[in-house]
């Protein structure tokens, strides 16, 4: 653990400062791609705690994603529940549905770990693209309501939606420093380096990887939620599929898994490219611009597999 | 004798298949003592360390730590109850600092950060490590990765201490160092069991030498004993023990 | 009883298929410790090959066997040398993720290309049914079946009795010792994606024969594939052997009896259930 330095203070209050002012300068596209980042800086940052920190590679985040989106959704709709209320149940709900996948898992390393958790992904895909109390397959469209805070609705604008996502992103950051600094943070390195060596030093493993999959599940459901009510309309095809989860994951590792921040440098310039190339090369519907995510993919792969993060810190420590 | 009784092993047997890596191990440990097993390869030794630290389910026989049964309980569970113990080929946390992989063990005993800090700090002046503690763990040669090792270990407060081959491959001057930290972990009031092929280090460390052959117990007693038992030296140079002594 | 026996049948067929895929699958992840989620859109390039053969030139998909075996093989040893060689020795997790991009890759390049449209081979030299005491058997697969057993038969046989097929067999076990021996661990590792592919080609021609071709066909295939691999264990292909069969009796038939619509979160869930009790797999 080492402590905030005053020149780390004053950049991240500088990148801060940007985020802040930056949406009121742009135009609202650009401030859906800001949004949009956020969205999966956040996912990222969760992802980090199980996958980076505890050597957990989920590509089943899309299931926690989804799941918040519904819960909040189902809840408005059925109950008229404040989504604010939807945010939280649907980050309980993730959370005890990792730790029932996660238990029986609790064996499973690597590529193991990663099987199961597509399968558990698209299990719970498949369930909701057929339940009809949930709209099976055609989804729900979110009514419409009052603009406000408190019903977490805005019309008129997309601001207050940047700022909302902001001040998530913040939270999941903060979570991720608390974890990686206290006891649980070391514990989850211990266990990703090996259970053996884990086990030896005192360590519950089983209860200890629990711990870092549901914190993981609650941060990525808050996300789900926030785009539920952000885009106002939800299916199976758009909030649980794997193309999500391996967006998560791209996020986190091309900013570099293992740090606090690298997973939203890692949005920051996944998502813009993504979203503008879409906008760009996509508009005939062609897939040009998957064609191009592939070759992202493998050559961030190739050619960045620590992460850009893990440089450029390196470089910030040679300075010193 | 009793009173300060530790460890208390009764007829431990675990098997393979058909084949019984140990076969009725019964041995008792008293407190500040040092034990050490030796044997052959393929003896049992480190299948004995697997099944009293809990990594092997035993198929018979019990262990008693401080007249608590600990027969196949869970690893972390041994552990929390106060017996840390070390691999034969050195196991540490790779992308962690020396100081973080001793903290790591720490966290056992202490919540606070600031606490444990302090506290792997102390273990490291101890075991001489204190400073490479900003050095990554990966970058440690052999003897200084068993020596984090056993620093790990000695941040979990444990009454017990169980290393597996700590002395293995290390230079005569690397030896001494260890031999040497042995004593002085003896000094603070903590039980050792050693699994060792060193037999200078045996003869020097030891209280009381435990000696298997094909998963049994063959003979114990002191270190001059042991030594001198024909037993012994039939299981270790096998039929050329006859050339050697008619 | 009549239509659970019929979906019974079906259920060995399909998973015949599926083992052929899942030997090249697992043979792969045993050789080299990694995971090719490509793996269901090399599939979809060997539908798509007969399928052309077929449109343009008049070849029927089964005789199109060989052409698909040698042109995967080219590509899986392409794909193996450029872009799998170059993440080897990086992070777990880049190893994870470049064969995302491949796969991404190639189904949206197949769909530019091609159209996300479906394709069907409407007539083939084998087609029609056999009628064996009420149960239907359609003809087209029964000849995949058949076709996939014959070519896992001559896998296992190359694997046991050639020098080459030994040396695969060996580095699959301790790849330390292979090097020792002498074995020359990346040209095995460039054949084992080359000879792993060309199975996909095989199966992607068998399956031409009776089955929808479109550019993302791979998907639910390769996910499945997954299961399988992984309920055989780590790298066993007498366990992908045996797994491809069961998952495709349980996809069938579990199918019928609750919801066609879960028959694949089905094979999902059989996997979690069988990995809980046996985190190895059938055979690890």
């Amino acid at each position: 653990m080492r402590n905030i330095t005053g020149k780390q203070l004053i950049v991240g209050g500088a990148v801060l400062a940007v985020l802040i002012i930056l949406p009121l300068l742009i135009p609202p596209f650009g401030q859906h791609v800001v949004i949009l980042t956020l969205i999966f800086a956040m996912c990222g940052v969760a992802w980090n705690i199980m996958g980076g920190y505890a050597g957990m590679f989920s590509f089943g985040q899309a299931a926690f994603f989804g799941i918040g989106a519904y819960t909040s959704s189902f809840l408005l709709m059925t109950f008229n529940v404040s989504p604010w209320i939807g945010l939280v149940a649907g980050g309980i709900l993730s959370s005890l549905m990792a730790a029932a996948i996660g238990y029986p898992c609790s064996k499973l390393r690597g590529h193991y770990f990663a099987i199961a958790s597509i399968a558990f992904a698209e299990i719970v895909r498949i369930f909701f693209n057929n339940w009809e109390m949930v709209g099976a397959a055609e989804g729900l469209t979110i009514p419409m309501r009052q603009e406000s805070l408190a019903n977490f609705t805005f019309n008129s604008s997309k601001l207050p939606y940047c700022y909302i996502i902001l001040a998530f992103v913040l939270f999941a950051l903060a979570v991720c420093r608390l974890v990686s600094t206290s006891k649980m943070g070391y514990y989850f390195r211990a266990i990703k380096e090996s259970h053996e060596v884990a086990q030896v030093l005192g360590v519950n493993v089983v209860r200890y990887r629990l711990y870092a999959i549901m914190i993981s599940a609650f941060l990525t459901s808050m996300a789900g939620t926030f785009y539920a009510q952000y885009i106002l309309y939800i299916d199976p095809a758009s909030v649980m599929v794997l193309a999500i989860s391996v967006q998560i994951v791209l996020v986190a590792m091309l900013g570099g898994a293992n740090t606090v921040l690298g997973p939203v440098v890692g949005a920051a310039i996944l998502i813009p490219l993504s979203e503008y190339s879409r906008a760009w090369l996509g508009y005939k519907g062609t897939g040009f611009d998957m064609i191009i995510y592939g070759v992202l993919i493998t050559a961030i792969s190739m050619y960045r597999p620590n992460g850009v993060w893990g440089a450029l810190a390196g470089v910030v420590r040679r300075e010193k | 004798m009793n009173a300060s009784l530790l460890l208390d092993v009764q007829g431990a047997s675990k098997y393979f298949g058909g084949l019984q890596a140990n076969e009725d191990i019964s041995f008792q440990v008293s407190g500040g003592q040092i034990l050490s097993i030796i044997g052959p390869n393929g003896a049992g030794k480190s299948t004995l360390f697997n099944c009293i630290t809990g990594f092997y389910r035993l198929d018979k026989g019990r262990v008693l730590f401080k007249g608590l049964d600990i027969t196949n309980r869970k690893p972390h569970t041994i552990g929390k109850l106060g017996v840390a113990r070390t691999f034969q080929i050195a196991q540490v946390i790779s992308d962690m600092t020396v100081l973080e992989n001793v903290m790591t063990g720490g966290f056992l005993r202490h919540v606070r950060v600031g606490d444990v800090r302090l506290k792997a700090e102390e273990v490291l002046a101890f075991t001489g490590l204190m400073a490479k503690g900003n050095y990554n763990a990966q970058a440690l040669s052999v003897s200084d990765k068993k020596r984090l090792e056993v620093s790990m270990a000695l941040a979990m407060e444990p009454e017990l201490l169980m290393l597996d081959e700590s002395m293995a491959g290390l230079t005569p001057v690397e030896l001494r160092g260890m031999i040497e930290l042995i004593h002085k972990v003896r000094e603070r009031g903590i039980t050792i069991i050693v699994v060792e092929h060193v037999m200078e280090a045996v003869m020097e460390l030891s209280d009381w030498v435990i000696v298997l052959n094909s998963g049994r117990k063959i003979v114990e007693g002191s270190p001059k004993e042991v030594v001198a038992d024909r037993e012994v030296i039939r299981a270790y140079l096998g039929d050329r023990y006859d050339a050697v002594c008619p | 009883m009549q239509i659970l026996a019929q979906q019974l049948v079906d259920g060995v067929l399909i998973g015949l298929v599926y083992s052929l895929l899942a030997i090249g699958l697992t043979l792969i992840w045993g050789v080299m410790n990694v995971l090719n989620f490509a793996h269901g859109e090399f599939l979809m390039i060997g539908m798509f090959l007969s399928y052309w053969l077929y449109t343009l030139a008049g070849v029927d998909p089964l005789f199109s066997i060989p052409l698909n075996a040698v042109a995967l093989f080219l590509l899986g040893m392409f794909i193996y040398r450029f872009i799998i060689s170059k993440v080897m020795t990086g992070p777990p997790l880049a190893q994870l993720v470049v064969t995302f991009g491949v796969s991404i890759f190639l189904a949206n390049f197949a769909a530019f290309i091609w159209t996300p449209n479906y394709r069907f081979i409407g007539h083939t030299i084998f087609s029609g049914t056999w009628h064996l005491s009420g149960i239907i058997l359609s003809v087209p697969k029964v000849i995949s079946s058949v076709g996939s057993i014959l070519t896992s038969g001559a896998v296992f046989w190359f694997l046991r009795h050639t020098r080459t097929g030994k040396a695969i067999l060996a580095v699959e076990m301790d790849r330390e010792a292979a090097l020792i021996m002498g074995i020359n661990t990346e040209r095995i590792n460039s054949l084992s994606f080359g000879i792993g592919s060309a199975l996909v080609g095989v199966a992607g021609a068998l399956l031409a024969t009776h089955y929808y071709i479109y550019p993302f066909v791979g998907g639910t295939f390769g996910l499945i594939c997954f299961c399988i691999v992984a309920l055989g264990g780590f790298g066993s292909i007498e366990g992908a052997f045996i797994a491809g069969i069961i998952v495709g009796v349980v996809q069938t038939v579990g199918g019928y009896l609750f919801d066609p619509a879960y028959k694949v979160a089905i094979v999902f869930l059989m996997y979690l259930i069988t990995v809980w009790i046996r985190p190895q797999g059938l055979r690890g």
